[in-house]
C-alpha cells in the first residue's frame, strides 16, 4: 500500500469542496472523504499487522521515496512504525467525529470544510514522513488554518486566541527550524553530503556537543505544540475560544504532533542530548501536570476545564518521554492516543451542551441529565475517562507511564514520579464537580426543560470515540502490541549510543 | 561580431525594438485609443518574455564590458516576466491615463538599464546600466499627475538615488586607482585588502544597499513607495529590488571573492539591521504600501542571510527566492493596485470586511501574504527554508536565530491584514469589484505561481545547475 495516499487524500478531498455549494453538498462530501480516510487507516493497520505476522521486522514498514530537491537531498520519504500508525488511527477517528460535529455549521460552510480537511492532510503528512524537511513542512501546514477556524468561526475574544495560538506555534516551529538545521549540517552520508533523512540520520552518531546544542530547540519547539510548560499559555485559550471541531482538532491531533516530534525527531536522533537534559524535561512536565491541575480548579467555564486538563494531561506525554524507559515511552505514547480520544470526546460534549444552553459556565448548568440523558452520559464518560477510571483508556495510559516512570531508579525522578501520580487526586476533584454540578441536580434554569438531546450525527461522533477508549481501556495489549516494537527501537538505539559514548 | 552580436544581445535588442515601436505608434499620425495600445503592449511584452528562452549563447561583447550566459538569460526572463505581470495589472489603471506610451518607453527604458546592469563585466558599464535604470524610474513615480505625493516620491527618489550614485562613483574612482583596472575579472586579481581598497569597496557597497534599501540605508523607501502609483511601487520593490540583487551577488561573488571575510561580516550585521528594523517598521504601518514596503526590506534582509552563505545552493536559493518573491509580492500588489484604481482606498483599515464581498480576492491577497511569511504549502516557505539554509551552511547559527524570529514578527503583521479582511466587521466595506480580464491572468499567473513553484522542483534544480559559488 503506497501511504502517500494518506496525504492525497485529503487534498482530494479538499479540492473537491472548492467545486461543491452549499452546506449540504460540503458536508457530504467532506463525510466521504472522512470516512475513507477512516477505512484507509484501518486498512493500513490490517496490512500493517500483516506484514508484522509475516516476520517482517523492518523498522519502517510501507516505505516510498520521491526525490523532492535533488542539490539538496530533500526527499519526500515516508514509511510507518507502530506508534505512527496508532498515531494516523487516531487523527482519522478525530476528522470523522469532528467532521459530524459541525455538521450543521452554516457559516461559510465551505471554508469550514476545507480548512478542517487541509489541518488533517497536515496532520497525516506529519505522521508518515520519515524526511526531516517533509515533516517540517507537513508541522506548519497543519498551523495556519487553526488560525483561520478559530478567528473567523470561534467565540469569545477570538481574534486574540487565534493570533497567540499562530505566533506561539510558528515561535515553535521557528524553534524546530533551527534544530533541524542544526542536525542536518552536522550529518555526513559520505562526501560531505548533507541529509535529513530521519533513518540515515538515526544510523550516524551526530557528536554530543552538537547534540547538546540542537536537542533544546528541537524539543522546546515541539514541546510548544505540545503545550510544554511554560509555553502552554496558547492551550487554554486556544481551546476555548475554536468552535467545538477545530477544538477537538487542536486538542486531539494538533498537540500530538508536539508529542510525536519530541519522541521522534528530538528523543530518537539525539539521545545523548536527551539523557543529559532528562532532568529539565521531567521538571517542566511535572510542573505541568501539578500546576495544569491545579489551575483546573479554579476554572468555571467547561471549555476553559478541559483546555488546562490538557495541559496537565499532556505533560504525562512529556514526563514519560522525559523519563527515558522503555515502559514510560510506550505510555507516552498511549497517553497521546487516549488524550486525543478523551479531549476529543470531552470537546464534542462540551460543543453539544453549548449549542443548546448556550452558556458553558458550569455554575448556570445543572440538571442536564433530565433532558439530554444521551449527551449527559458522552459528559460522563469523557470526565470518567479523564480522571482514570478503570475500564478506560485514560486508566491505562496513566497506569503505564507511571510504571514506565518508576522503573527510572533515580531519587529525584521517583520523587516527580510520585508527584505526579498525586495530580490524580486533584484531576478528580475538578473532573467530579464540573461533571456533578452541570450533569446532576436540579434543572437550575426552566428554559433548559425544552431542549433536546443529541440528533443522529453528535450520537455517531461520541459513538466513535467511546468506542475507541473502551477498546483501548478493555484491551490495552493491542495498542501495547503496535506500539512496542518502535519504542523497543527508539530504545535500543537509545541505550546503544549512549554506552558507546 | 556578425550574427553573435545579435544573439549575445537579444534581451537587450528586444526591449529597444519595443520601445522604438512605441515610439512610431505615439509620433505617427494615426489616434489610438488607450485599449488598443495597451493591448498591443502586452502582446509585445509576452512576446519578450517568450523569445527569451530561444537560441541563447554564452559569450562577451565590447572588451569584455557585455558578457551573457545562461544563468543571466535565466535572471533576465524572471525580469520580464515580473514586468509582463506588473503591465498587466497596471491595465484598469492606465486605461485611462494620458501617457500609456511614455509609461511604457520609461519602464522599458529601465528594465534595460537593468539588464545591462546585470550583465556588465566592467565597472563602468555597470555604472551605465545602474544609472539607465534609475532615471526613468524617477519620471515614473511622478505618473499619477495630479497627486502631489506623487511628484514627492519622485523627487526623493531621484535625491537619493543621485547621492548613492555620487557614493558609488566615488568608491569606483577610488577602485580603478589603486587597482589600475575596471574590469571585473583583472579587478578581482588585483585585490589586495588594502585599507583604500576596503574603503572603496565600502562605498560600492553602500551604492548598492542604496538600491536595495538595505537599513539603514532605507530611508527613502517608504515615502517613496506610497507616494508612487502601484505599478511603479511594484516595479520598484520587486523588478528593481531583484535586479540590482542580481547584480549584487554576481559582482561580490566574482570581483569581491578577496575580500569575502569583510563582506561576510557587514552582510551579517546588515541582515541582521535589516531584518529586525523593517518587521518592528512594518508592524506600525496603517498604509498597505507603506507596509508592503516595511515588509519587504524586512525581506531583503532574509536574501542577506542567503548571500552570505555564499555557495552554489546560496546563489540558487536567492534566484529561487526572487522568483518566488515575484509571484507573492505581485500577488499581493495586484489585488492592491485594482482596490485602489477603482476605490483609491490603500488603508489596511478600508479592507476590514473585505472578504464579504470581495471572496475571490481576499483569497488571492491572502495566499500572498502566507507566501511571503513564508508559511507552506506556499512557494515563500520553500524560498525562505533554502535562503536560510544557505545561511546556515556557515555555521553561524546567531544569524539563523535572529532569522527565525525575525519570521515570527513578520507572520505577525502579515496576519493583521488577513485578520481584517476575514474577521472584522465594517460598516462600509470596499463594494464588489469588477475584474477585468488582463488583472484576471495576471493573478491567476501569480496565484499559480506561488502554489506550484515549490512542488515542481525542477525549477529549484535548473537554478542549481546554473548557479555557482565558491
Amino acid at each position: 500500500m503506497n501511504i502517500s495516499l494518506l496525504v492525497i487524500l485529503p487534498i482530494l478531498t479538499a479540492v473537491a469542496l472548492l467545486f461543491c455549494n452549499g452546506l449540504k453538498q460540503v458536508r457530504t462530501v467532506s463525510l466521504i472523504g472522512a470516512t475513507v480516510q477512516l477505512a484507509l487507516a484501518f486498512a493500513l493497520l490490517i496490512l500493517y499487522w500483516n506484514e508484522r505476522a509475516a516476520g517482517n521486522t523492518a523498522q519502517m514498514l510501507f516505505e516510498s521515496s520521491y526525490t523532492w530537491f535533488a542539490p539538496l537531498h530533500i526527499n519526500f520519504h515516508v514509511g510507518v512504525d507502530g506508534i505512527s500508525i496508532a498515531m494516523i488511527a487516531l487523527t482519522s477517528f478525530i476528522v470523522l467525529a469532528g467532521v459530524l460535529m459541525s455538521w450543521k455549521e452554516d457559516r461559510m460552510p465551505k471554508e469550514f470544510f476545507f480548512l478542517l480537511i487541509l489541518l488533517s492532510a497536515g496532520a497525516y503528512g506529519f505522521f508518515i514522513s520519515l524526511d526531516l524537511f517533509t515533516m517540517f513542512f507537513f508541522l506548519e501546514v497543519a498551523v495556519i488554518p487553526k488560525f483561520l477556524l478559530i478567528g473567523i468561526w470561534g467565540s469569545g475574544k477570538k481574534e486574540y486566541s487565534a493570533m497567540k495560538l499562530a505566533l506561539m506555534l510558528m515561535g515553535g516551529s521557528a524553534l524546530v527550524f533551527v534544530g533541524l538545521l542544526g542536525l542536518y549540517f552536522n550529518t555526513d552520508i559520505g562526501g560531505g553530503v548533507h541529509s535529513f533523512d530521519l533513518l540515515q540520520i538515526s544510523q550516524m552518531h551526530i557528536p554530543v556537543e552538537v547534540q547538546k546544542m540542537f536537542f533544546p530547540f528541537a524539543f522546546a519547539g515541539f514541546g510548544i505544540f505540545g503545550a510544554l510548560f511554560p509555553f502552554h499559555t496558547w492551550v487554554p485559550d486556544g481551546h476555548s475560544s475554536a468552535p467545538t471541531a477545530a477544538s477537538m482538532f487542536l486538542a486531539g491531533i494538533s498537540m500530538k504532533l508536539g508529542g510525536y516530534g519530541c519522541l521522534r525527531v528530538a528523543t530518537y536522533l539525539m539521545p545523548d542530548a536527551a539523557h543529559a537534559y532528562s532532568w529539565i524535561i521531567v521538571l517542566l512536565a511535572t510542573i505541568a501536570i501539578i500546576y495544569g491541575a491545579f489551575a483546573t480548579m479554579m476554572q468555571t467555564d467547561l471549555k476553559y476545564i478541559n483546555a488546562y486538563s490538557s495541559v496537565s494531561h499532556c505533560g504525562f506525554v512529556l514526563l514519560g518521554i522525559g523519563m527515558l524507559t522503555q515502559t514510560s515511552i510506550t505510555g507516552a505514547v498511549m497517553q497521546m492516543v487516549s488524550h486525543g480520544l478523551m479531549t476529543a470526546l470531552f470537546f464534542a460534549a462540551i460543543g453539544m451542551i453549548y449549542s443548546r444552553t448556550h452558556t458553558r459556565m458550569v455554575a448556570q448548568l445543572g440538571g442536564l441529565l433530565k433532558m439530554m440523558p444521551f449527551i449527559s452520559t458522552v459528559f460522563v464518560i469523557a470526565g470518567l475517562c479523564s480522571l482514570g477510571l478503570p475500564g478506560f483508556s485514560g486508566f491505562v495510559a496513566e497506569m503505564t507511564v507511571f510504571m514506565g516512570s518508576w522503573q527510572n531508579p533515580d531519587t529525584m525522578y521517583r520523587i516527580a514520579t510520585i508527584l505526579a501520580c498525586a495530580s490524580i487526586v486533584v484531576t478528580a476533584v475538578y473532573i467530579l464537580r464540573a461533571v456533578g454540578q452541570s450533569v446532576m441536580g436540579p434543572v437550575t434554569d426552566s428554559h433548559y426543560l425544552g431542549l433536546k438531546d443529541a440528533s443522529w450525527n453528535e450520537k455517531f461522533a461520541a459513538g466513535l470515540l467511546i468506542i475507541g477508549i473502551v477498546a483501548i481501556g478493555i484491551a490495552p495489549f493491542w495498542l501495547n502490541e503496535l506500539i512496542t516494537p518502535a519504542t523497543d527501537t527508539i530504545m535500543q538505539h537509545a541505550v546503544k549510543l549512549v554506552t558507546l559514548k | 561580431m556578425g550574427i553573435d552580436f545579435f544573439i549575445l544581445m537579444k534581451s537587450e535588442l528586444l526591449l529597444a525594438v519595443i520601445i522604438f515601436i512605441l515610439l512610431f505608434i505615439k509620433v505617427g499620425s494615426k489616434e489610438w485609443k488607450n485599449e488598443q495600445m495597451l493591448n498591443i503592449v502586452n502582446v509585445l511584452l509576452l512576446v519578450n518574455f517568450i523569445a527569451g528562452f530561444f537560441g541563447n549563447k554564452d559569450g562577451m561583447l565590447f572588451n569584455d564590458m557585455f558578457k551573457t550566459n545562461q544563468l543571466i538569460v535565466l535572471e533576465k526572463c524572471i525580469l520580464n516576466l515580473g514586468t509582463f505581470i506588473i503591465s498587466l495589472q497596471a491595465y484598469t489603471w492606465l486605461k485611462n491615463h494620458k501617457h500609456v506610451l511614455e509609461f511604457y518607453m520609461l519602464l522599458l527604458a529601465s528594465l534595460m538599464g537593468m539588464f545591462y546592469m546585470i550583465s556588465s563585466g566592467n565597472l563602468l558599464m555597470f555604472y551605465l546600466g545602474l544609472e539607465l535604470s534609475t532615471i526613468p524610474l524617477a519620471a515614473l513615480a511622478n505618473f499619477d499627475l495630479e497627486k502631489r505625493k506623487s511628484s514627492e516620491a519622485a523627487f526623493k527618489l531621484i535625491m537619493s538615488s543621485a547621492f548613492s550614485s555620487g557614493l558609488l562613483l566615488f568608491g569606483i574612482s577610488m577602485m580603478y586607482g589603486t587597482t589600475g583596472t575596471l574590469n571585473f575579472t583583472e579587478l578581482s586579481q588585483h585585490l589586495d585588502g588594502s585599507a583604500l581598497q576596503l574603503f572603496a569597496f565600502i562605498l560600492l557597497f553602500t551604492g548598492f544597499a542604496f538600491k536595495i534599501s538595505v537599513v539603514p540605508f532605507h530611508l527613502w523607501t517608504a515615502d517613496v513607495y506610497e507616494g508612487s502609483p502601484v505599478a511603479i511601487t511594484s516595479f520598484l520593490s520587486v523588478i528593481s529590488k531583484g535586479a540590482f540583487i542580481f547584480a549584487f551577488i554576481s559582482v561580490l561573488y566574482n570581483v569581491f571573492k578577496p575580500l569575502a571575510d569583510t563582506w561576510y561580516n557587514m552582510l551579517f550585521l546588515l541582515s541582521v539591521l535589516t531584518m529586525v528594523i523593517g518587521n518592528l517598521f512594518a508592524i506600525r504601518q496603517n498604509n498597505l504600501k507603506r507596509f508592503l514596503a516595511f515588509s519587504s526590506i524586512a525581506q531583503v534582509g532574509f536574501i542577506l542571510v542567503g548571500i552570505s552563505g555564499s555557495s552554489q545552493a546560496g546563489t540558487a536559493s536567492v534566484i529561487y527566492f526572487i522568483l518566488i518573491y515575484i509571484f507573492s509580492n505581485l500577488g499581493a500588489f495586484g489585488v492592491i493596485a485594482l482596490v485602489s484604481a477603482l476605490t483609491v482606498k490603500e488603508g489596511i483599515e478600508d479592507y476590514k470586511g473585505f472578504y464579504k464581498t470581495n471572496p475571490l480576492l481576499t483569497w488571492v491577497l491572502t495566499i500572498a501574504l502566507f507566501s511571503l511569511a513564508g508559511i507552506p504549502p506556499t512557494a515563500g516557505f520553500f524560498g525562505k527554508f533554502f535562503l536560510i539554509m544557505a545561511g546556515a551552511a556557515k555555521g553561524n547559527y546567531t544569524l539563523i536565530i535572529i532569522a527565525a524570529l525575525n519570521m515570527i514578527v513578520s507572520l505577525y503583521y502579515y496576519l493583521r491584514v488577513v485578520k481584517a479582511m476575514f474577521m472584522d466587521k465594517n460598516e462600509q466595506p470596499i463594494e464588489k469589484l469588477v475584474i477585468n480580464n488582463y488583472s484576471k491572468l495576471a493573478l491567476f499567473i501569480c496565484v499559480s505561481g506561488i502554489v506550484l513553484t515549490g512542488f515542481v522542483s525542477w525549477v529549484y534544480d535548473y537554478i542549481y545547475s546554473l548557479s555557482t559559488g565558491f
